[in-house]
């Protein structure tokens, strides 16, 4: 039972619990307190692992890191000269991704201003649960889409040879990075204060002018942080590019180019490269690299989100 | 000074040529803002009844229970099916329980300082981490340093943490919603901490926290990189319907795998079975989360306070 304590001049006994009560409540905190810190804990074991397996390479002499950062000649395997620059890998993630920001962030945006001003509460609940289960479609599926479909469209309406290239991971991205924005983006123009909307509904504004003068402004850092957070998301998305941008890695010169991203590339060469190799070990360091990018996205949208809600 | 008749004021008052602009304008961006909507609801209807239109000649029944046959071309996609399961049920077992423990320190018992906000900063940082990034770990520490090997632990392991940071924030959200009242209530009756949680907070909490665990479910069953290098393989030979053809130290196949190798690794498949893996995989996760959903309207509902 619970322990009571009274303060009486007569003290009656104190009601004690069983030993096995004690102590198995505090065998459960301690799991409780364990179990909090896990993410710490593996966060840390996440670093420490992918740069345990890489450091070797990044100490070696014949290994430079400018090259590794700076050059675009990727030749891991090459007998002769072997090669690791990463410069087209990136320009590859970039382009992905800004095409895929240039169109999720119109989007998004648009569908978080319509959710939260212009359509019902039943309509909302419905688009809401929609744009939930477009998030919920696993990145694979989204990648065999791309090579099936979309890589069919593209070819049928822009007569380039190949469908798999810079437009088609930037559609596939988009698409997959719109739910994110849409969802973060409502819940910044919901935490817009209420006395700002009225103040403007008192003046007499339309629904387009509160949104573009009032909610869009206040909003502006909520916003940031989701598409961040798509931007985030694009930039670590494996499958769907793997699949749907093609295979060359080259600094693209236009959209329909063939790319390969720094994720795409560790998924279709890490099984190829022998475990402790050189090639392998760079593989790695570029999972340092997309941790240390995505790291810094992510923790820019979270400050300026709580950053946010400090000022009101 | 008489006022002006009100019906002439009411005129000019409501059909200025700016009050005129101004509904023009309303209404324009009206239309914009709801075609932009629709054309995001429009891919998953697309997406869906284009698939299910290619798949059909393949599915069936026989399509979910039968093995893979003539070098994958052919045949049906039991062991991958069976390894999916294998691999969310190990994984959600060691996750689900880590993450609520998780969220109840970080919502019931912890402190606002700056160990907290570090906890903090590492589950958002450890829910960006890239799905790659987790495979590296997975590989790293799983397979080499712990010495599994490429096995259904590894990627189960793997598919945990990645799953992880979520399931600890959908519960916290769950716990919150819980009114401080409830354990004030229970404190003054004398309740120790442990005690409130379980009798008080955990019973009006479960249902958000199995929403958020069984979105997880979804998640783990659809994710491919984390296992491409961890546990997962192209072919695997297993009996047609063994419910158990794997052991925890087995590589095995899963659906996300099989979608991935038969639409890019095999050549010459019959043309209706990628899509059928496809429409199989999608049909599931987005059955796992049509019933989280319901499952948190339901619970919206009934809610009390």
């Amino acid at each position: 039972m619970a322990p009571t304590s009274s303060t009486g001049a007569a003290v009656p006994p104190r009601p004690t619990r069983s030993r096995r009560a004690v102590w198995g409540e505090r065998g459960i905190e301690l799991l409780i307190y364990a179990s909090g810190v896990s993410a710490i804990v593996f966060i840390l074991a996440i670093l420490f692992f992918i740069f345990r397996e890489a450091a070797p390479v990044l100490f070696s002499d014949r290994f430079s890191l400018t090259q590794f950062l700076f050059s675009t000649e990727w030749y891991p395997t090459s007998v002769s000269n072997v090669r690791y620059g990463t410069l087209a890998l990136s320009a590859g993630t970039l382009a992905v991704t800004v095409l895929a920001m240039v169109l999720a962030v119109p989007f998004g945006v648009g569908g978080a201003v319509f959710l939260s001003q212009f359509c019902g509460p039943r309509l909302r609940e419905t688009l809401k649960i929609i744009i939930e289960l477009l998030a919920a479609i696993p990145s694979v599926v989204w990648g065999f889409i791309g090579l099936t479909v979309m890589s069919r469209l593209i070819v049928t309406y822009t007569g380039t040879p190949v469908g798999v290239n810079v437009l088609n991971g930037g559609i596939i991205l988009a698409l997959m990075s719109v739910p994110i924005i849409v969802s973060i983006g409502e819940d910044a123009l919901k935490a817009v204060p209420d006395s700002y909307v009225e103040a403007a509904l008192a003046l007499g504004v339309t629904r387009w002018q509160l949104v573009f003068r009032v909610l869009l402004p206040a909003a502006r850092h909520g916003l940031l942080a989701a598409v961040l957070l798509g931007v985030g998301r694009a930039i670590g998305e494996t499958m769907a590019v793997l699949m749907a941008t093609g295979h060359a890695v080259q600094i693209p010169h236009g959209i329909l180019d063939s790319v390969r991203t720094l994720t795409a590339n560790i998924a279709a060469e890490l099984g190829e490269a022998p475990a402790g190799s050189e090639h392998y070990q760079v593989l790695f360091l570029t999972g340092v690299l997309l941790f240390a990018i995505t790291m810094l996205v992510n923790l820019a949208a979270d400050l300026i989100i709580r950053g946010a809600r400090a000022r009101k | 000074m008489s006022p002006p008749p009100a019906t002439s004021v009411s005129a000019r008052f409501t059909r200025t040529p700016l009050v005129v602009r101004k509904e023009r304008q309303q209404a324009a961006v009206r239309l914009v803002l709801l075609a932009m909507a629709v054309l995001m609801v429009l891919p998953l209807l697309a997406i869906i009844s284009h698939l299910l239109v290619q798949a059909w000649p393949a599915l069936s029944w026989e399509f979910l229970v039968d093995v893979p046959r003539r070098g994958m071309t052919e045949g049906g996609i039991w062991p991958a099916l069976v390894g999916t399961v294998y691999l969310v049920v190990i994984s959600l077992a060691v996750s689900a329980p880590i993450g609520v423990l998780a969220a109840i320190y970080l919502n019931e018992y912890a402190r606002d300082n700056w160990f907290t906000r570090a906890i903090n900063l590492a589950v958002i940082s450890l829910a960006g981490v890239p799905s790659i990034v987790h495979a590296l770990f997975g590989l790293g520490a799983f397979v080499y340093a712990a010495r599994f090997g490429y096995s259904i632990l590894a990627a189960s392991l793997t598919l945990a943490i990645m799953t992880l940071p979520v399931i600890i924030a959908s519960t916290r959200e769950a716990l919150a919603a819980v009114p401080a009242a409830f354990r004030e209530a229970c404190w003054n009756v004398g309740a120790t901490r442990w005690q409130t949680i379980r009798s008080i907070v955990l019973p009006n909490s479960i249902s958000g926290i199995l929403t958020g665990v069984i979105l997880q479910v979804s998640r783990a069953a659809g994710e491919t990189a984390p296992i491409l290098f961890t546990g997962a393989v192209f072919f695997k030979a297993v009996q047609r319907g063994d419910l158990f053809p794997y052991r925890l130290t087995d590589q095995c196949m899963a659906l996300s795998m099989h979608l991935y190798t038969v639409s890019t690794q095999v050549p010459n498949v019959r043309e209706a079975i990628p899509w059928a893996t496809a429409v199989v995989l999608l049909g599931a996760v987005l059955a796992v989360n049509a019933a989280a959903i319901a499952l948190r309207v339901w619970l919206r509902n009934r809610k009390r306070w």
